[in-house]
């Protein structure tokens, strides 16, 4: 046996991103939040991820700007460390170790050098009760340091973030748990608590959900199972406190949030509706409502500029103050449960899963970004529970990613099993699938599996399934028999059966010829060509399972397991039994790009991973309790550059990578050391430097200066570069550099100003005639000028040398230029002339 | 508690008249309280809110403004009148013309001296209080639109009046505006209607607060006549205010039947500042809340669906005691039903008839819990209109059935009823009716009572006097007046003449209980006087013993023979009453005796009757009150170590009357809160969700 050495078991992509609140940096251009073991920094306007924030080694669980540096950010997470973070740049700073598992965190600026944390009593890990305590974080230069300052705030606090919050300048911290609410004033050091019965009379349920404070006023909003939500007020007296109520959701309150100057109160729940209150004008509300799924938090950038909520279906939708959706940060959707295969989408390299109700996701795994949904079912989702609704249970890609196939059915309790099968065929202009053929009812009973023939060079594309009912059905792409304007579209091919038994798993070979089709213990071998039986395989007792053929060189083998935990492989050229093994395969996996098959065995609640050669009696890989529970769902992703691996071990990696699906529905995937090293390096390099804002004075002369800079790196081609550069710099130049008493007059500038922003139409060839007229004498000018503006500039670019400052003349203002600085020749000796 | 067949009566169809207006004295603790039907009750909030006094109404009278000077109470109606009430002898004392159309609305400022009417013809006009009447003193400067609302500034030199459309402040001593602040009208529809002030108050700080049609409460700044902060409060109006003496609480009542509180607050702790911010919501109502009031502990409130509604403030009072409990008061404080004993008939007083009716009659024994097939149907044998204007304040009908009484404030009728046998002529030809002459001396009465041998007639007249009246087949003689040597000029609210005919027990409003002895016609003795008001009395008939209840739900007996309190009394006294009977909310109106058990006591309130069998142990306070039914379930000897003399049966609710007839039988007058409440027009329209 291998041993799996320097290979990994990690999340990649695919993370929950809606597990904690989400925090906007203090100028709005960046959305922070966890993911999995990692933070993400993605930009508000663009959506796109620009750093992973990489360090922690179990889940994060929390994320906080730093109160005393915006450019800093805290991660708490649940392997007991707090990690700072230089979000720009993606640099941990700091790591604190606290030394138990933290749920989530608080600080306010108040509180200088002393973060709150939430953590298990006890420090034991499975008890129930949470404390909220004060870390003072020391001041160390060291890259890890140890915390160990801590001391206990408040007892008996709930594990849910959105149950505590600080109140007003950091006065006061206000936790809401079951129906008590409690605030603590630490200059008094006092708390006072407050409960509420637990229902009322008209059934409403009282239980606290979130908490949210003012920033300006003493006021504090909580959230309420039935949907309420109280204002309280006057909470430093025992008896005097007072709230009003607010109803507008149904639900329990999720989440609450008041806007940074106080004006508003936004709150969300179930409904997905996100509701702006008006403080102090309650009966005033906007709604932004048909939000996707309901809001699990909402969070509000320091600047009140932007809002964002977390959904359920792992979405962060960033809203502008003016309710208006500006962007959707879209996460793998989850459910409870997969029912399709994960496939791998050939043309767009996209991993391919159910996703919202009735929908199938496109989720590039390289990126971590979901591409897109493809509505299968194209029918409303009623948001009702108990209510049976369709849905996507097996799909397909052929070999060149041109087809589609889904199946999709609905079993209602008393009806018969409504089932529709699909094909959608790509279309390349709108780069999308469209729906090809609705086959309805295409079986009378639920499709077991479905396959595409994956022969590169077959003339037309096949599809088998199989069914309950004891037959399988291939389709065939046909041309529209009756009439001329409908393109072709799918019909049943052949109906195959055997003995009248139920088939499981279909299986075509690599080249196309031949089909296996598992029939309980049987398997048979088909020609789709003539579609005769040729042979039967059986190794009773046990059904099979899963089919696989073998592919390149080892596509003589014809691999499968059986219930009764055997996995054989099968000769095809001799249809015998090559070889056999007692393991119990809960899946069997065949790489598409090697002869690599993969196979998960389940044992003692773990599942193991083997990954062998059917050639080979050796498995080339095998990794121990790769996660708890049965992996039912997995998939080879072919990577888009090869790994250069040369460790024994890890080559089988080095083609494709494998994903598989926990039961507890986290994506996960193999990784080797090298691999996470070429990684690091590369966040690492991304250094962004936009720091100015962008303004249109910015455009100007940012833009100017920028491309100044690449000319630098080709002074050779110094001239032949002028052509791009920006109109109007040197007029722009000239204005701001020479002193003001010795410009001419405004008037005369401006028209000329004026005209340097209008596109030039001389002809190109006669301007480079005149460039080369002017060279001689323009050189000696600028010199001079060339001075004046490195003096200003920034002292980097002062290493320049002299003669980079030419490059600063357009030569299609030349002849303006030429212009004004006969007309400063002018007045400089107008000006001499005067002193004199 | 011994089993009884019931005659479980549903036909008094009573209607409570709706709540118009409210005042409060602060200083007395009492509220003042105006009905549609010009009606005026006062409670005493500082004797478990009980209903003290009750003045009928007068046709043509609706009291649409009531206002406290000093002790002394004064109304306003459409009618255009001002009009003082005499307290004491529970009637207008005189009415003064305001000659400026309908008032809406009176007030008087902080001193006392100056009423202020605001009137349909834009004026509002000056009344100088004096001693025993009221002058008109001058104008304000006239307005266009009519004055609905105003409100004094605590100094007296500014009055702040609500129009259509705005409000304007007023210089009292010149009688000139001196501010003119435009309300926004509604939103919508409602945009064209001009919009009502419905009701509006100055405070010291000279915020203006003003409740208008357009469902706003706002805020203004007295001093520069700027809006400082609206709250949409309802879509419908608002059409109450009211502040808390110390100004720190404010609460308005809508149409939607809610009242929502006003606090002012400071927004943050430590700070100075504060601010007007709404906080509760209160849904007591069904319709309109009309009018309201705030004590220093709670809220009140009454409007269209005829109940007053005591919200304590929880942040006010101890949790968990008789002050924190919400109260509703839907039926009066009196009975309104008379039941001849003898005769098996009922009298139900109305405020414009009273209505005689025949018990019905079944035959055969049941199961307890059985209900019996009826033999013949209770029919109503007279329904007596009143004469004049005014409405009935009492009634009486003899045990025997032989007479029928009913006064109002300015006149008392006596009728003699005859029956012509029992046969079914009767319905036919209803008993002939003959007004008796009346000595003068019986020109109004607060309180009737007919002797047990029908020979007497006893009226409670003026300075808690009683007037004895000789009742025979031809005339009616003037015998005797009974005065208390206490001289107290309240009215005498409670009567009871004793069975052997030797009694005759009184209460007053000042807690005073005197019994006189009818053979000698003088003060027999007078009943140490307890700081509560009785609510009931009767003296029971075979030991002599009066038995008394307070409005505190105290038991009192007294022995008029030793004249001193029973040994029970002493034992109960001592003991002290179960928490579980002190916390009730409505006073017992009714007490009546066993023959069969002169053990037994029955008294009722609106919600219970209850059988006090004074010779089993009293309930010890810490324990559970068993009720009957768990009693029953319970072994033999466990039944006996828990039971105790308070057997309470909430069997029938929204009683009227329990009264034992002489053949046994229990009378129960129910008035169910549903039917009251399905004959109330309807309700404001309002969303609910998911309809």
């Amino acid at each position: 046996m291998v041993e799996h050495g320097d290979i990994r078991v990690v999340h990649r992509g695919g993370s929950k991103i809606d597990f904690r609140e989400p925090v906007i940096t203090n100028d709005s251009r960046f959305l922070l939040c966890a993911s999995g073991e990692c933070v993400k920094v993605f930009s508000t306007s663009t959506e796109e991820c620009i750093h992973n924030l990489q360090g922690h080694t179990d889940l994060v669980t929390g994320l906080l700007l730093k109160p005393s540096n915006h450019l800093q950010v805290y991660s708490c997470s649940a392997d007991g460390t707090v990690r700072l973070w230089d979000f720009t740049d993606g640099i941990l700073i700091k790591t604190y170790v606290i030394g138990c598992p933290i749920y989530s965190i608080y600080a306010s600026a108040n509180h200088e050098g002393i973060i709150f944390i939430v953590t298990s009593t006890l420090n034991d890990k499975r008890s129930e009760l949470f404390q909220l305590v004060a870390v003072h974080l020391p001041q160390s230069g060291d890259q890890l340091v140890e915390a160990r300052e801590l001391s206990a705030v408040l007892g008996d606090v709930s594990c849910n973030p959105e149950a505590i919050a600080f109140g007003r300048g950091g006065e006061y911290i206000v936790s809401a748990k079951g129906l008590q609410l409690e605030v603590y004033f630490f200059k008094k050091q006092k708390s006072y608590r407050f409960s509420l019965k637990e229902d009322n009379k008209k059934g409403g349920k009282n239980t606290f959900m979130c908490v949210a404070c003012h920033p300006k006023d003493d006021c504090i909003a909580t959230g309420h199972e039935d949907g309420k939500i109280r204002l309280w007020r006057n909470f430093n007296h025992k008896k005097e406190y007072t709230y009003c109520t607010l109803h507008w959701h149904h639900s329990a309150v999720s989440s609450l949030r008041f806007t940074p100057e106080g004006t508003n109160l936004l709150s969300g729940g179930m409904e997905s509706v996100l509701v702006q209150w008006r403080y102090n004008q309650e009966s005033q509300r906007d709604f932004l409502p048909r939000l996707g799924a309901a809001i699990t938090h909402i969070a509000v950038s320091p600047d009140g500029a932007l809002f964002c909520t977390s959904h359920a279906d792992n979405k962060i939708t960033i809203i502008q103050s003016c309710v208006k959706v500006s962007a959707v940060i879209q996460g793998l959707v989850k459910g409870e449960s997969v029912s399709s295969d994960l496939i791998v989408d050939p043309r767009s390299k996209a991993l391919v899963l159910n996703g919202k109700p009735g929908h199938l996701q496109f989720y590039s795994l390289q990126r971590d970004k979901l591409l897109f949904n493809l509505d299968i079912v194209q029918q409303e989702y009623i948001h009702e529970s108990g209510l049976q609704q369709f849905e996507v249970v097996k799909a397909a890609f052929d070999a060149s990613g041109n087809w589609l196939a889904t199946v999709e059915e609905r079993k209602q309790k008393a009806a018969e099993l409504e089932l529709n099968l699909k094909l959608w065929a790509f279309d390349e202009q709108t780069q999308s699938f469209v729906l090809n053929t609705t086959i309805s009812a295409p079986h009378e009973a639920r499709i077991t599996a479905m396959c595409f023939c994956h022969a590169v060079d077959s003339q037309t594309t096949m599809l088998v399934s199989t069914s309950k009912d004891g037959h399988f059905k291939a389709w065939q792409l046909a041309a529209a028999a009756h009439t001329e304007d409908e393109g072709p579209s799918w019909s049943c091919d052949f109906v195959g059966a055997y003995h009248s038994l139920a088939p499981e798993c279909c299986c075509f070979s690599a080249d196309g010829s031949l089909l296996a089709v598992s029939f309980q213990e049987v398997v048979t071998v088909w020609s789709p060509a003539s579609w005769e039986l040729l042979t039967t395989l059986s190794q009773p007792p046990g059904a099979v399972r899963d089919l696989c053929f073998g592919r390149l060189s080892c596509s003589k083998y014809l691999l499968g397991t059986t219930e009764k935990n055997l996995l054989c492989c099968w000769n095809l050229l001799t249809c015998s039994l090559e070889w056999s093994t007692s393991m119990d395969v809960s899946l069997l996996l065949a790489d598409p790009v090697s002869e690599n098959m993969a196979a998960f065995c389940c044992q003692e609640g773990c599942t193991d991973l083997f990954v062998f050669k059917p050639s080979e009696p050796r498995p080339l890989f095998s990794h121990k309790a790769v996660c708890s529970g049965k992996v039912t769902r997995a998939v080879f992703a072919p990577r888009e550059e090869m790994l250069e691996s040369c460790e024994e071990s890890s080559q089988w990696l080095n083609r494709s990578q494998l994903y598989f699906l926990t039961p507890y529905m986290d994506l996960m995937t193999f990784t080797t050391k090298a691999e996470e090293q070429r990684l690091m390096a590369s966040s690492q390099q991304l250094v962004i430097d936009d720091s100015v804002a962008m303004t249109p004075f910015y455009l100007l002369l940012g833009k100017h200066r920028q491309q100044r800079e690449e000319d630098q790196d080709s002074l050779s081609g110094l001239f032949a570069e002028r052509k791009h550069l920006p109109q109007g710099s040197v007029a722009i130049k000239e204005l701001l550099q020479t002193p003001a008493h010795v410009l001419p007059s405004t008037s005369f500038l401006c028209s000329m100003f004026v005209q340097s922003l209008l596109v030039s139409v001389t002809d190109a060839r006669e301007e480079k005639q005149h460039a080369e007229e002017e060279m001689e004498s323009q050189k000696e000018e600028e010199d001079s000028e060339g001075e004046m503006e490195f003096s200003t500039s920034r002292p980097e670019e002062a290493s320049v040398g002299n003669q980079a400052a030419e490059s600063a003349a357009p030569p299609l203002t030349k002849a303006q230029g030429r212009e004004l600085r006969r007309l400063k020749k002018l007045d400089h000796s107008w000006l001499f002339s005067l002193l004199d | 508690m011994g089993e009884f067949k019931v005659h479980r009566v549903r036909f008094f169809d009573y209607m409570p008249s709706a709540i118009r207006a409210m005042a409060l004295c602060r200083r007395s603790e009492r509220l003042a309280l105006a009905r549609a039907d010009g009606a005026l009750e006062i409670f005493n909030f500082a004797d478990n809110y009980f209903q003290e006094k009750l003045i009928p109404g007068q046709d043509g009278r609706a009291v649409e403004a009531l206002c406290w000077v000093g002790q002394r109470l004064f109304s306003a109606g459409l009618n255009g009148e001002i009009t003082e009430y005499d307290l004491e002898n529970l009637r207008p004392k005189y009415t003064v013309e305001a000659y400026g159309g309908p008032i809406w609305t009176i007030s008087t400022n902080s001193q006392g001296t100056v009423l202020a009417a605001g009137c349909e013809d834009g004026t509002v006009k000056m009344f100088e209080i004096l001693e025993e009447r009221i002058q008109f003193q001058r104008n304000l400067d006239r307005q266009k639109g009519r004055i609905i609302s105003l409100s004094w500034h605590p100094s007296g030199t500014l009055i702040a009046a609500g129009m259509m459309d705005m409000i304007r402040i007023f210089d009292a001593d010149t009688g000139h505006a001196t501010h003119r602040l435009l309300v926004e009208r509604g939103i919508g529809a409602s945009k064209s209607r001009e919009v009502v002030v419905w009701s509006i108050a100055f405070l010291s700080d000279h915020t203006i607060i003003s409740g208008d049609s357009a469902g706003k409460v706002q805020m203004w700044d007295g001093l520069t006549g700027t809006l400082v902060r609206t709250h949409l409060v309802t879509k419908w109006d608002v059409l109450a205010l009211a502040v808390s003496q110390d100004e720190s609480s404010l609460v308005a009542g809508t149409s939607e039947g809610t009242v929502v509180q006003f606090q002012f607050i400071s927004s943050s702790v430590g700070q100075q500042d504060k601010d007007w911010v709404r906080t509760r919501t209160f849904k007591n109502h069904s319709h309109d809340v009309r009018a309201l009031a705030h004590t220093e502990t709670a809220v009140v409130s009454g409007g269209m669906d005829t109940q007053l509604v005591v919200r304590p403030l929880l942040d006010k009072v101890e949790k968990n005691t008789q002050e924190s409990a919400l109260r509703k008061i839907a039926f009066p404080h009196r009975s309104l039903v008379c039941c001849a004993k003898k005769a098996g008939l009922l009298l139900f007083q109305f405020p414009d008839h009273l209505e005689l009716w025949r018990l019905g009659e079944s035959e055969g024994h049941g199961k307890p819990g059985d209900s019996l097939a009826v033999k013949r149907k209770p029919e109503k044998l007279i329904q007596l209109k009143r004469k004049g204007e005014d409405h009935i304040c009492c009634s009486a009908l003899s045990p025997c059935g032989g007479w029928l009484a009913y006064a109002t404030v300015s006149s008392v009728r006596l009728y003699r009823l005859q029956f012509n046998n029992n046969n079914i002529s009767i319905t036919k030809s209803p008993p002939s009716l003959q007004v008796s002459k009346l000595p003068k001396i019986l020109h109004s009465a607060h309180q009737l009572c007919f002797s047990s041998d029908s020979s007497r007639l006893f009226a409670s007249s003026s300075h808690s006097s009683v007037i004895v009246v000789a009742l025979s087949q031809s005339e009616c003689k003037y015998l005797h007046t009974l005065k208390p040597k206490s001289g107290s000029r309240q009215p005498v609210h409670l009567l009871f003449a004793s069975e052997d005919g030797k009694w005759l027990a009184t209460a007053n409003t000042d807690c005073e209980i005197h019994v006189h002895n009818l053979h000698k016609l003088k003060l027999h003795c007078t009943v140490p006087v307890y700081s509560s008001c009785p609510t009931a009395i009767a003296i029971h008939p075979t030991t002599s013993n009066l038995v008394m209840v307070h409005a505190d739900q105290q038991i009192f007996e007294f022995s008029l023979v030793q004249k001193e309190y029973t040994e029970w009394s002493r034992k109960l006294q001592r003991q002290g009453l179960h928490p579980l009977w002190v916390q009730r909310d409505t006073p017992v109106t009714h007490i009546t005796f066993n023959p069969e058990n002169p053990a037994h006591i029955i008294l009722h309130d609106m919600f219970m009757f209850c059988i006090v069998d004074q010779s089993l142990p009293l309930p010890e306070a810490k324990t559970l009150l068993y009720n009957q039914m768990t009693l029953k379930s319970l072994p033999e000897p466990e039944r006996i170590k828990h039971n105790h003399a308070f057997k309470i049966c909430k069997n029938f609710q929204h009683l009227m009357c329990v009264s034992l007839l002489e053949d046994h039988s229990l009378v129960v007058v129910e008035r169910p809160m549903l039917e009251i409440m399905s004959q109330l027009p309807a309700a404001v329209r309002q969303k609910k969700f998911a309809t």
